[in-house]
């Protein structure tokens, strides 16, 4: 079916980040009327490949031909104007308005001067909307609030629809979605496909995949790896390709865990995790594993009392507590370190010293006075031994870089001394040098006998540090695996357990739900 | 990667006794000073004879006293990552609940009383509005504005309630060593608010809180109970300073004497280094704001300047002192 000219041709991307090589002359075509998957782990170049097509980067060497016609792409404008197109995760859904309005946000029909042709936007939207079975349930009138994820997922497909379309990549766009409004997109892509126009589909979802898309390309570490029809692949074998890196970093670290189990979880359940029971020993790094939106920050939080739980136990050294706030968490004796260093862990407007002894603040004061001679003694103490680098303790903590903030961070909950640890992301955005360090640290840390819950997006982070692999899917757990006979595949394999319908009968308990 | 600085060792390194000066003081509030002095020069140099007199001067403190209390409170608040409107109301509220009970018992010490219990309940009204009732600070207290204003006329019928009590009016009229009453009860109020927030550990979760909600919270911080604290604190100073406005006018006002101070409080902290969004300011900062602001009134009223006039001027004040911060952060970041 395949037309000789590719409707779009990403050819030798290269894309370049201070630190990272986010692509290496990855290239990739899309025909009219053809479905190329991509597929790769988190990290992988994924979306920084779409945003290069869209024009929201730029690229830092190759060329991008639309119909065999080289183009630039200098901003999203520009790729809106020659019929590129993204629909996004997460659509962006203007609440208050209507469907119509939503549709044509931006763009709405106006009659002389700044009036809305409301008649005319219903007539559009209408039109727009009759191909589609979703017809039936959606009117141009419906209010945008009302509009159920999948819903929101076609209106965000309708918009790229207006115009002249010619590439559409889907970015997970099944990731909210339930069976049956799944199967409503699967309609809407089936139309689209066509029509003739180029699609681009982005998902973690191998039965989806092997049923929709013609080609799989499968993306490593920013390159290539292959690009397969779509018939000659099965789910191990695509497994296989996202994670078959050459292993060279089997550092195995020396293992400190012991027989006593320091944190013990059983049956915690909320709106976001469901029956999760993990335990850790001390001196045991537990790595968590799992794709994006698998849950795992979630159950970290859960654990340490920002989120609430409905039910489940949690012990520390034997003893339940109560945890319903992070307070009753650091009394029971774990600290959580989160993902986004930011948003939920730097006061940029206080210094190093102050950052750093924020957590025990409490216990620096007496008659409510802090008592700053004790306070510059620790945070002194952490800082040399973190070796953070910085001018001084007075310092503003956000003028260090990101991997010195992330060690006064973990200086925050070490000087807690607490007997679990919960790492959410801990290298994340930080350069080679201090996620080093770090790796050293988490080792000197289970030599102390700290039980340490390892949380991370990165495969061989995850296998370098664990003595022991918990993998999660949809707020579940779906298989554990020692640290000798964990590898990249296997582990995601565990993390994708519930889409891998022939894997073993553990997993029929998740996917029936 | 590159060499970052110096590598740390925890001691400070050696640093020039001005360059020490400078830090504790601060560059901000350096040239706020300057900005005073500038203020006064200008006033002196025009209105020299009036304006240096110690009649004049007085005036000056003691506008500046009752200000700077209420002033200090507003800053904890804004520090806190909130704001609150409706400090003048209280106090106004507060003052007439002091005067009738004044009228009633001839007592000071339950006219005080009653204008401190007064005000510490307003503040807990805003506090639980802002946490339990989930309203906006600006909103809950914009509400709370217009409320207490409203039980202050009711209270007093609409009318000033004189005081005659010449022990309580001594509070606002009284001097020791030539310096006001007011002055002094400001300055210890202000040190023990400067202290609480330098070094004691609720001070600085106020900080934290404000500066980021999320990572107090995870620190274990009571992120609510310190927002109903520092509103509960503010009403407290609130009725202190109504103490002061009522005694110093020998009378409870519904109105006069109070309006307008959600406007200088909150363009003082800001003047001050305070940042809307929290985390950020000091009360010293404070304070050297509210003593241009009160130079300033006073020396427009010492140049004739038409009332209306001087209101444009304060809001122009206030306008300037939040782009001038929006501007720093902007050029920072």
């Amino acid at each position: 079916m395949n037309a000789p000219v590719p409707q779009l041709e990403l050819a030798k991307i290269t894309k370049v980040f201070p630190n990272v090589r986010a692509l290496d002359s990855v290239s990739i075509d899309v025909y009219p009327g053809e479905i190329l998957a991509l597929m790769g782990e988190n990290g992988a170049g994924k979306s920084t490949l779409l945003k290069v097509m869209t024009g929201a980067y730029q690229l830092d060497a190759g060329e991008i031909r639309l119909r065999g016609k080289p183009v630039q792409i200098p901003s999203p404008i520009s790729s809106r104007r020659l019929g590129i197109r993204v629909a996004y995760q997460e659509p962006d859904i203007v609440p208050g308005t209507t469907v119509a309005e939503n549709l044509f946000l931006g763009e709405l029909p106006r009659l002389s001067g700044r009036l809305v042709d409301w008649r005319r936007l219903n007539e559009e939207t209408e039109a727009l909307l009759a191909p589609f079975r979703l017809a039936r349930t959606l009117r141009p009138s419906t209010p945008a609030e009302r509009l159920s994820p999948a819903h929101r997922q076609m209106i965000e497909i309708l918009r790229a629809l207006r115009g002249d379309l010619k590439v559409l990549a889907l970015d997970e766009p099944t990731s909210s979605l339930s069976d049956t409004d799944t199967e409503d997109l699967f309609a809407l892509i089936a139309q689209l496909k066509a029509r003739g126009v180029g699609l681009i589909y982005v998902s973690h979802r191998m039965q989806e995949i092997l049923r929709l898309a013609d080609r799989v390309s499968v993306l490593r570490d920013g390159a290539l790896v292959g690009t397969r029809p779509a018939a000659e692949l099965d789910d191990k074998t695509l497994v296989r390709m996202m994670v078959g890196r050459p292993l060279g970093e089997v550092i195995k670290r020396s293992q400190h865990a012991t027989a006593e189990t320091v944190l013990k979880v059983t049956g915690l359940t909320s709106d976001k995790v469901s029956n999760i029971d993990i335990s850790v020993h001390r001196g045991e790094v537990v790595g968590l594993a799992g794709l994006i939106g698998a849950g795992r920050t979630e159950l970290g939080k859960t654990i340490f009392g920002a989120f609430r739980h409905e039910a489940g136990r949690i012990e520390v050294e034997g003893r339940p507590y109560r945890i319903k706030r992070p307070h009753d968490a650091i009394d029971a004796g774990i600290a959580y370190t989160p993902e986004e260093r930011k948003a939920d862990a730097l006061l940029p407007e206080l210094s190093v010293s102050e950052n750093a002894t924020l957590a025990i603040l409490r216990k620096l004061t007496r008659f409510r006075i802090v008592q700053r001679r004790r306070e510059r003694e620790i945070a002194a103490d952490y800082v040399r031994r973190l070796r953070v680098k910085t001018p001084s303790l007075q310092q503003l903590i956000s003028k260090l870089s990101g991997g010195n903030q992330q060690k006064v961070v973990l200086a925050r909950w070490l000087a807690t001394k607490p007997k679990v640890l919960i790492l959410d992301e801990p290298t994340r955005g930080i350069d080679v040098g201090a996620k080093a360090e770090i790796y050293a640290l988490i080792e000197t840390l289970a030599r102390e006998g700290i039980g340490i819950l390892l949380i991370s997006s990165e495969l061989p982070e995850i296998l370098r540090l664990s003595d022991r692999i918990v993998c999660m899917q949809n707020g579940r757990i779906t298989g554990e695996l020692a640290a000798s006979e964990a590898n990249e595949e296997r582990v995601l394999q565990l993390c994708m357990a519930l889409d891998m319908n022939s894997q073993n009968q553990d997993t029929t308990r998740g996917a029936a739900h | 990667m590159t060499e970052s600085g110096v590598q740390s060792t925890a001691a400070d390194s050696v640093v020039p006794a001005w360059r020490r000066i400078l830090d504790a003081v601060g560059a901000q509030n350096l040239s706020l000073l300057a900005a005073l002095a500038i203020l006064v020069a200008i006033f002196g140099w025009s209105q020299g004879d009036t304006f240096f007199q110690p009649r004049n001067l007085t005036n000056i403190l003691n506008a500046v006293a009752i200000l700077g209390l209420i002033a200090s409170a507003q800053t904890i608040v804004i520090i806190s990552g909130a704001i609150d409107i409706s400090v003048g109301s209280i106090v106004g509220v507060a003052g007439v609940a002091a005067a009738l009970a004044m009228v009633g018992t001839d007592a000071p010490a339950i006219g005080i009383g009653v204008a401190v219990i007064v005000g510490t309940l307003c503040g807990l009204v805003n506090g639980l509005l802002v946490t339990k009732g989930r309203v906006n600070p600006i909103i809950a207290t914009l509400a709370t504005m217009a409320i207490f204003r409203g039980v202050a006329y009711v209270l007093s019928g609409g009318r000033g309630i004189g005081i005659v009590n010449s022990t309580y009016n001594w509070i606002g009229a009284g001097r020791i060593m030539s310096i006001p009453v007011a002055v002094y009860i400001f300055v210890i109020v202000a040190i023990v608010l400067i202290y609480f927030m330098r070094s004691t550990d609720l001070g600085r979760n106020i900080y934290a809180i404000g500066g980021n909600p999320h990572a107090a919270k995870l620190v274990g911080i009571n992120v609510q109970r310190y927002q109903v604290g520092v509103y509960v604190l503010t009403g407290f100073v609130c009725g202190i300073a109504a103490v002061l406005l009522t005694a110093r006018t020998t009378s409870g006002q519904p109105a006069s004497g109070s309006e307008g101070l959600e406007l200088e409080t909150i363009t003082a902290a800001f003047l001050g280094g305070c940042a809307m969004q929290g985390g950020k300011g000091t009360i010293v900062g404070t304070i050297i704001g509210v003593l241009i602001i009160g130079t300033l009134n006073n020396g427009m009223i010492l140049m004739q300047v038409p009332t209306f006039y001087q209101l444009v001027a304060k809001g122009l004040l206030l306008l300037g002192a939040v782009m001038l911060m929006e501007f720093r952060t902007a050029k920072r970041d």
